[in-house]
């Protein structure tokens, strides 16, 4: 009680305060690039020729951030509940049987490439974000519902027994004891799902999506290294900030 | 009170317990006793169905526990399992509030029960109603796991090897704890062990089975004294067989009138305890305290099967 949680060898203490405020900067930092793009142009420039904008104007950043994360966002949530669903579901006694169809279902939306998705998606679809959130879901169901399956499946073998034994209903077993139990592991799947997806998400810019792969795929288009750092810096930024969200959140669950 | 009757599991064409019968009166102990795989533990799930009989009946109090929806018959029966299986992520106080929150006990009254049971156990309810699991020593652990057990008053309690994880030390004052504590509640208790000296320590009555079958149930002195089959005589072991004996009776039950010299032994102490005095301090006889010797010689007959002064006829009797 005394001593907060990251205590340890003095060393771990260490690297985990050089952590926290590396993160801290990296938040300020793009917080401060995406409120004040202009402020950072002299930094932006010398990556620049023939005198072309060193900051990407044509959609503002800050837009084009917020739409790309609510874009991830609904994708994660959607993946999350099916996959979790999925898990709990195939986990009851009676619905064993199904395990491989879910298996199959979800190993098939990591198989196919996103790209693929979105090609097959847009003539269904039409351009825009539709096919992005559907290939992202697809992409994101994988992790998720393994590590749902793995955390209710490694109850330890006395607790499952003592939740029986105190006279629980399956019900009460699975929301009182094997989901919270469960909860770090699934939320890392749910991790691994939203790193992936912020990346992935730049290229539903290619049908119109609106994502930071706009300002990525503008600097492509007109060999304007600026506007590929500054997508790519963005969207790797937000991902490190994601994950480490998660982290801490499945450390303060597991204590 | 508690009757067994007729049970029997088969898992396809194994039995693993076959047609097992006998009746625990209440407030008494149970230590059914056998090794690994003679279906004791089957034998005791079976009491609160956490696994269905394939034939038999289990009366508690005279209603068939098969009338009952398994998990309301749970709540009414207390369930202690090796390796304590607590929650680990609810504290010490939501472990031990688990069943009266599934009865519905209003809050002021589980904390009330809480406190009381931790304070039972010699755990200071300010301490230790906060802690996570995994912040208490094994024996603490183990405590918690039997307070949980005991949280709603059952009437009935069953333990898988309770103490199977605690070393000797431990050991020794968890199994006396129990006791008092059950002598205290007058609540009755099934408890599986493969430890012979634990059943002995503990049981009214000793079940000992083998390969699924109940081959004797009856008191300790008729146990040792006389072992229904070769395999009961083995399990006891035959070097530990008058300690046994003497461990069962309290030196005020032998003790005559007279004097002798050296510091006295307590009136309930065990035989087992005036004979290692005894043997210790070299002298023949030992003063018991508030009056009385016990001697050696006496000491002596007490550990022979013929001459044990209140040995009663072997009740129970072999079933199956």
């Amino acid at each position: 009680m005394t001593a907060p949680r990251t205590a340890g060898p003095p060393d771990d203490r260490g690297r985990a305060v050089i952590g926290r405020v590396a993160l801290a900067l990296a938040a300020a930092g793009l917080a401060a690039f995406l409120l004040w793009p202009q402020a950072f142009a002299p930094l932006l420039r010398p990556l620049t020729q023939n005198g072309a904008p060193p900051i990407y104007t044509q959609t503002s950043l800050l837009a084009l951030t917020l739409w790309h994360l609510a874009l991830v966002a609904a994708a994660v949530a959607a993946s999350a509940t099916l996959a979790v669903g999925l898990g709990i579901l195939v986990t009851r006694p009676g619905w064993r049987d199904f395990l491989p169809l879910a298996r199959t279902v979800t190993s098939v939306g990591q198989t196919f490439p996103p790209v693929a998705v979105l090609a097959l998606a847009v003539p269904l679809m039409g351009f825009g974000s539709g096919p992005t959130l559907l290939a992202l879901f697809l992409y994101g169901l994988l992790p998720i519902f393994e590590n749902t399956l793995a955390g209710l499946t490694n109850l330890p073998p006395a607790v499952a027994e003592a939740a029986r034994g105190m006279g629980m209903t399956p019900a009460q077993r699975l929301v009182q004891v094997e989901l919270p139990l469960a909860l770090p592991v699934i939320l890392a799947g749910v991790r691994l799902s939203a790193v992936i997806a912020l990346s992935t998400a730049t290229i539903g810019s290619t049908v119109a999506a609106r994502t930071l792969g706009e300002v990525i795929i503008a600097g492509l288009l007109s060999s304007n290294t600026a506007f590929v750092v500054q997508g790519g810096v963005v969207v790797g930024v937000l991902a490190l900030l994601i994950h480490a969200g998660f982290v801490w959140l499945e450390r303060r669950l597991s204590a | 009170m508690i009757r067994i009757e007729h049970l029997t599991k088969r898992y396809g064409t194994r039995a693993v317990v076959e047609d097992v019968s006998l009746t625990v009166e209440r407030g008494q102990i149970a230590a059914l006793v056998g090794t690994s795989g003679s279906g004791k533990t089957t034998l005791l799930r079976m009491i609160n169905r956490l696994v269905q009989p394939t034939a038999g009946r289990v009366l508690i109090d005279g209603t068939d526990t098969a009338t009952l929806p398994p998990h309301l018959l749970r709540r009414r029966i207390g369930y202690a399992i090796q390796g304590h299986g607590l929650f680990p992520h609810r504290t010490v106080a939501q472990n031990i509030a688990t069943v009266p929150r599934l009865l519905g006990w209003d809050a002021d009254r589980i904390r009330a029960r809480v406190d009381e049971l931790l304070a039972l156990f010699q755990l200071p309810p300010a301490e230790f109603r906060d802690r996570l699991p995994h912040q208490l020593s094994g024996g603490q652990q183990q405590r918690v796991g039997v307070s949980r057990a005991l949280a709603a008053r059952p009437e009935l309690l069953l333990m898988d090897e309770p103490f199977g994880a605690l070393d000797p030390v431990i050991r020794a004052s968890a199994q006396a704890d129990l006791r008092r504590i059950q002598r205290d509640l007058g609540t009755t208790l099934v408890i599986v062990t493969h430890d012979i000296d634990e059943a002995m320590a503990l049981g009214d009555r000793i079940g000992v089975m083998d390969r699924g079958l109940l081959l004797q149930y009856a008191a300790p002195g008729a146990i040792l004294t006389a072992p229904a089959t070769p395999f009961v005589a083995r399990l006891i072991g035959t070097d530990q067989r008058p300690f046994h004996l003497l461990s069962l009776t309290r030196v005020a039950d032998i003790a005559t009138p007279g004097m002798a010299g050296g510091a006295p032994v307590p009136a309930d102490a065990t035989l087992r305890d005036a004979l290692a005095l005894c043997l210790w301090s070299g002298r023949d006889a030992l003063p018991v305290e508030g009056g009385g010797v016990v001697t050696l010689d006496a000491l002596r007959r007490a550990a022979r099967p013929d001459g044990r002064p209140d040995d009663g006829p072997p009740d129970g009797g072999a079933a199956g």
